[in-house]
């Protein structure tokens, strides 16, 4: 299969510290924060409590897929927000929702590569800044309207106004649609959902145990380290991720009704990630590194991979890049301790363990003899996901990377794989080790 | 990771130098030079272009003001520029901070004889009328601060190019006076509405280049880039100078229109600055009233009022005041602090504040609490203080600086930790403690204690040369006086850094000695109690609030109590009553009752008056001057300041007047407690306090340090 070739590593490359905001639902109207609002707010904290100083990287990435009109280039001006300097480049990467976890890819290979000893690198996402557009017809419009000269030729100009012009289109919409299989994420889950024959009640089972893991977590403060709580300019504080709901019940969500594919759909709002804003960093070092400034990395980055398949299945993307990427280094599914895959859609990760299970699947696509096997879910996702958590596009990539090294500490394990689906038809698969 | 070395640092200026645009000092094309000269305060030169560039650089300061000295080689310079026939003058500061701050007000001290005032004021007004009557365009380039006599000197000139960082002003009145050059009849002349440039004179605010612009006081505003092109447009005439006065403004120089303004003026100036102690602001309406609509009449007036103004008391205490202010700075000079980021533990009203002024003056801030909830609201406030009154929107790099921190990282990192936590001493004690065994070594540890003994606080620390006291008042952001109390073992470095810190971010530093109250409760605690006593003795709080007011103090001590929280004043004063010889008498029990009941003041709706809307609400009382309870309310503030003196809680007499002037708004136009003392006649004093004390008890005996004062 194609993607990105496995590179033997050569010398070691360190995930040293990461954190993240705590994720806020997208409600109604613009959050209080901008993605580089985000990253500075949880950036600081973390900055704060190295024992270098900020203008010590070499760069600085961030992932973005809804950059701000104000913040082009996000990347840059966070770092300059952060006090890292103005001789530190710093710029913004892109792959859809694996732009964070590609920031620490990128990060990943300028160390490994000798280019650089310290990176900064994140994901941002404020999902709920993202705009409404105006039509085209309308955008010309305002353009003939600023171009006209004197009252007659703006008279007339006015005089072709139709309110059906203004009716805006939301962008979100028209990002989560894909412009080549032509149909939105959650389509391409119930496509799974078929595929794989995968029910409303487990995707619902699924979901709710998701609100469950994530209410744990909060409640036995296991998020501590990870999360930096915001302090809006109203003074509004908001301490922890609040999309969850503690309370959920299995009835609840069986009473929602499908969302994407009416009447008949097995995915609905409640078995989906939620609409969110958030940021997070992690800070990428070189072994020099971490001896010249005393710091104590919290796992070894192994390697990461990119795979890519049909669009219109692209939930199936982590089983195609976590295979291959396990594959290469001589890795099987019981070595790995703990995992983290994105929680799109309740339905697209029951098919990637389906899929994995399925032996016909795995020797035609994986080029495995045997079925890859069942991933022990107690120890997938164990603090929640994105259903409970929120899935900030440009941030997530980077969140599962960062908590995986927390949770292979907490569970002693040994390796950890962090995977995720990319809308438009990729995964993406990070192999992290421990260090002692 | 590069390291910085010798060539580094080079290059890292080098890479500053380039984002600092230079002063333009010539056109070009303007050829060679054919003429270069140099003075002490002024230099000038012209090149083939005949354009003269004439620039202020006094010489031996940091800043332009037009002393003596300078207005006299003013006139000389001007005498051979002449000579040389330029087609056009360009008139500019050659120091970067600014175009000229005013006169020098140290001038202003031996101004005491209105007669030669006035031949001094008219011979400055004659040199800027020869610049105004020169025959070729006479050009102002303003940047930074261009106030008072410097906005006159540049009024002076036909054209005015302001940079987009001017800032212009006429700050006499804050000195008791008002603009002596021409500044009255020449911005009134200019300015598109009168009624604003009257204004800006009533206020002492200052206005920013656009404002000026609109108010015709400057035709152009331009980057520092532009000014040679902007100069080259105002001698090719190009300038769109449309200096026509707008209906309303002609409409506003008739005489009964003035006397209506002038009016509505007047009482607006009553509600800030009475009549009786403030003369200046009333001094420059009545100058408007009777001559705003005649310009020559109005040129010798203003020179009358102005000696007139200058030679009262009001002007030279203030004048006084503002030497005060400079001494205070001055504490602070001599020593870089080197402090970058602030560690603040606790983040309620004064921590939250402390935290929000350090950020807006360019520090990096940590923020630290119990919970992060309680941070919030600091953030809130802070916000609302980085948008000040005209609610700018762009907060986000003071916004970014203030970093909340509710796990205390920033402790291992700050160069300066300051204690904000309530005022328990266990508490505090805990706080300490642990803030000096995380913090760095080399950093200074601080407490923001008001009543808490520094020696109790700092026993149980292993660093305690690197400890003190930062006794910041409320609220922080208007309250410019910050006490530095010092202890026997505080090393002299630290205070050094210390004092160097509180004068840059832009407050007045007083070096205290650690003592109950310090200086600034100490002082008022007894005023206070005196003003609770007389109303136990059944004199009504309104009256008892007005005598103060009338004496120039800016609240009463009743309604200064309530404000402060009832539960703080009983605090205070016991934990001063068991000082030596400061014979507090004791608090009544309604009052104590009042605290028990939860009746505080201000903050509860409800202490010694009720409260509505954060205003107390008083009964209107007949106001008649008395002269005994005065002195009843007043003196044992003046008398405490005395024992302050001669305790060494405070350095001298000048430093405990400005401290009392800036840490509790006394009658600045007085002064200074014994500044006022010394005026009135020490003996006259003395005799009151020892007849108040055979009246009403022994707490009035005069301190002894008043034999001691020297003439």
């Amino acid at each position: 299969m194609h993607g990105t070739r496995i590179v033997s590593t050569g010398p070691a490359v360190y995930l040293v510290d990461g954190a993240r905001t705590p994720f806020l639902k997208a409600r109604t109207g613009p959050g209080p924060f901008t993605p580089v609002d985000l990253a500075v707010g949880a950036g600081r904290n973390l900055l704060e409590r190295q024992p270098f100083p900020p203008d010590a990287f070499d760069e600085v990435i961030l992932g973005c897929v809804n950059v701000h009109p104000d913040e082009v280039n996000p990347g840059r001006v966070a770092a300059l927000r952060l006090g890292c300097g103005v001789e530190v480049p710093g710029w913004t990467v892109q792959r859809n929702c694996a732009s964070g976890m590609q920031s620490i890819d990128t990060a990943f290979r300028y160390i490994a590569a000798g280019r650089a000893d310290l990176i900064l690198a994140g994901g941002a996402e404020a999902l709920s800044h993202a705009p409404l557009h105006y039509s085209e017809d309308a955008v010309r419009w305002f353009g003939g309207l600023n171009a006209a000269r004197g009252p007659m030729a703006k008279f007339r100009q006015l005089a072709r106004f139709s309110p059906s012009l203004f009716k805006p289109s939301i962008g979100i919409l028209r990002g989560l649609t894909d412009p080549v299989a032509k149909l939105n994420m959650g389509q391409t889950a119930e496509r799974l959902a078929h595929q794989f024959n995968i029910s409303r009640e487990q995707a619902d089972l699924y979901a709710l145990e998701s609100h469950k893991r994530l209410a744990q977590a909060q409640a036995t403060n296991l998020l501590d380290d990870e999360v930096i709580p915001l302090i809006a300019p109203d003074g509004r504080v908001f301490p922890q991720d609040d999309g969850v709901r503690p309370d959920n019940t299995i009835e609840q969500l069986t009473a929602l009704k499908p969302v994407f594919e009416k009447p008949f759909g097995k995915v609905t709002a409640g078995n989906s990630s939620q609409i969110t804003d958030g940021a997070s960093w992690t800070i990428v070092a070189s072994e020099k590194a971490v001896r010249q400034y005393g710091l104590k990395p919290l796992a070894r980055i192994v390697d990461c991979t990119w795979a890519a398949l049909d669009p219109s299945v692209m939930g199936l993307g982590p089983v195609l890049s976590a295979t291959s990427l396990l594959k290469a280094y001589g890795l099987r599914r019981e070595d790995i301790g703990v995992w983290e895959l994105n929680e799109a859609f309740a339905a697209q990760v029951l098919a990637c363990l389906a899929a994995w299970e399925d032996a016909e699947f795995c020797r035609t696509i994986l080029g495995l003899d045997e079925p890859f096997g069942a991933i022990d879910q107690a120890r997938l996702n164990v603090d929640g996901g994105a259903i409970s958590l929120g899935h900030p596009v440009g941030a997530s990539g980077n969140r599962i990377t960062l908590h995986l090294a927390h949770v292979m500490r907490r569970f002693d394990a040994r390796f950890g794989v962090a995977t995720e689906c990319i809308g438009g038809g990729m995964g993406g698969a990070m192999l992290l080790e421990m260090v002692e | 990771m590069i390291t910085m070395g010798a060539t580094d640092s080079i290059r890292h200026d080098a890479l500053l130098a380039l984002t600092r645009e230079h002063l333009t000092f010539t056109l070009p094309g303007s050829g060679e030079t054919r003429i270069d000269r140099r003075y002490h305060h002024w230099r000038w030169h012209m090149g083939e272009d005949n354009v003269a560039w004439l620039l202020l650089d006094r010489e031996d300061v940091s800043t332009n003001t037009l002393s003596l000295a300078v207005m006299a080689e003013f006139d000389r310079v001007l005498t051979e520029i002449e000579q040389a026939a330029p087609r056009a003058l360009v008139l500019r500061s050659a120091k970067a901070n600014g175009f000229a701050a005013g006169a020098d007000i140290s001038d202003f001290t031996s101004m005491v004889v209105a007669a030669e005032v006035r031949a001094v004021v008219s011979e400055g007004v004659r040199h800027l009328d020869r610049l105004a009557a020169l025959p070729f365009p006479t050009i102002a380039v303003i940047h930074g601060f261009c106030l008072g006599g410097g906005l006159e000197l540049a009024l002076a000139c036909r054209i005015r190019i302001a940079r987009d960082d001017a800032r212009l002003g006429f700050p006499e009145v804050m000195l008791g006076l008002h603009p002596g050059l021409g500044g009255t009849w020449r911005s009134l002349g200019l300015a598109s509405d009168p009624v604003e440039a009257m204004t800006l004179m009533l206020t002492g605010r200052t206005i920013e280049a656009r404002q000026a612009k609109r108010l015709n006081l400057v035709d152009v505003v331009v980057p520092e880039r532009h000014v040679a092109g902007a100069v080259q447009w105002a001698i090719d005439s190009k300038l769109n100078l449309t200096r026509k006065q707008p209906l309303k403004a002609r409409a506003m120089l008739s005489a009964p229109v003035r006397a209506f303004i002038a009016a509505k003026m007047v009482s607006a100036t009553e509600e800030k600055a009475p009549r009786q102690h403030y003369p200046a602001p009333y001094a420059l309406i009545d100058l408007w009233r009777e001559h705003g609509g005649n310009a020559a009449t109005l040129r010798s007036a203003e020179t009358e009022s102005f000696a007139r103004m200058i030679t009262g008391e009001t002007a030279q205490n203030l004048i006084r005041v503002y030497f005060l202010r400079e001494r205070l700075k001055a504490f602070g000079k001599g020593t870089s602090h080197d402090i970058r980021h602030v560690h603040v533990i606790g983040a309620g009203v004064m921590g939250g504040d402390i935290a929000a002024w350090l950020a807006k003056q360019g520090l990096h801030v940590t923020l630290q609490d119990r919970d992060v909830s309680l941070i919030g609201p600091a953030i809130q406030r802070a916000a609302k203080l980085f948008a000040g009154r005209r609610g700018n929107r762009d907060i986000r790099p003071q916004l970014d600086r203030l970093v909340p921190d509710p796990k205390g990282y920033g402790l291992a990192k700050a160069d300066l930790v300051i204690e904000a936590v309530p005022e328990q001493l266990d508490l505090k004690r805990q706080v300490l403690a642990d803030a000096e065994a995380r913090m760095r070594t080399d950093a200074i540890l601080a407490t923001n204690t008001s009543s808490l003994r520094l020696e109790s606080l700092h026993s149980g620390l292993r660093r305690p040369g690197q400890f003190l006291g930062l006794h910041f008042f409320n609220p922080v952001a208007r309250m410019p006086l910050v006490e530095v109390v010092t202890h026997e073992l505080l090393e002299q470095p630290v205070q050094a850094r210390v004092l160097s810190l509180v004068e840059a971010i832009d407050k007045l530093p007083l070096p205290v000695k650690s003592a109950p109250g310090f200086l600034v409760n100490r002082i008022l605690t007894p005023y206070m109690l005196e003003a609770l006593l007389a109303h136990d003795e059944g004199v009504r709080p309104e009256v008892i609030d007005a005598v103060a007011v009338n004496f120039g103090m800016p609240m009463g001590p009743i309604e200064l109590a309530d404000t402060v929280g009832l539960d703080v004043a009983l605090n205070v004063v016991r934990s001063m009553k068991g000082i030596a010889g400061a014979s507090l008498p004791d608090l009544p029990d309604w009052f104590v009752s009042l605290v028990n009941d939860g009746k505080l003041g201000r903050k509860t709706g409800q202490g010694l008056y009720p409260w509505k809307d954060g205003k107390p609400v008083k009964a209107k009382v007949e106001f008649k001057p008395d002269p005994l309870l005065e002195d009843r309310l007043m003196l044992p503030l003046v008398n405490t300041t005395m024992w302050c003196v001669r305790r060494g809680i405070v350095i001298d007499e000048d430093a405990a007047d400005a401290g009392v002037i800036f840490g509790t708004g006394f009658a600045p136009f007085r002064g200074g407690p014994l500044h006022y003392a010394r005026k009135r006649g020490v003996n006259a004093i003395v005799e009151r306090l020892q007849l108040l004390a055979d009246q009403y008890g022994s707490r009035f005996a005069p301190d002894a340090g008043w034999q001691n004062l020297k003439p």
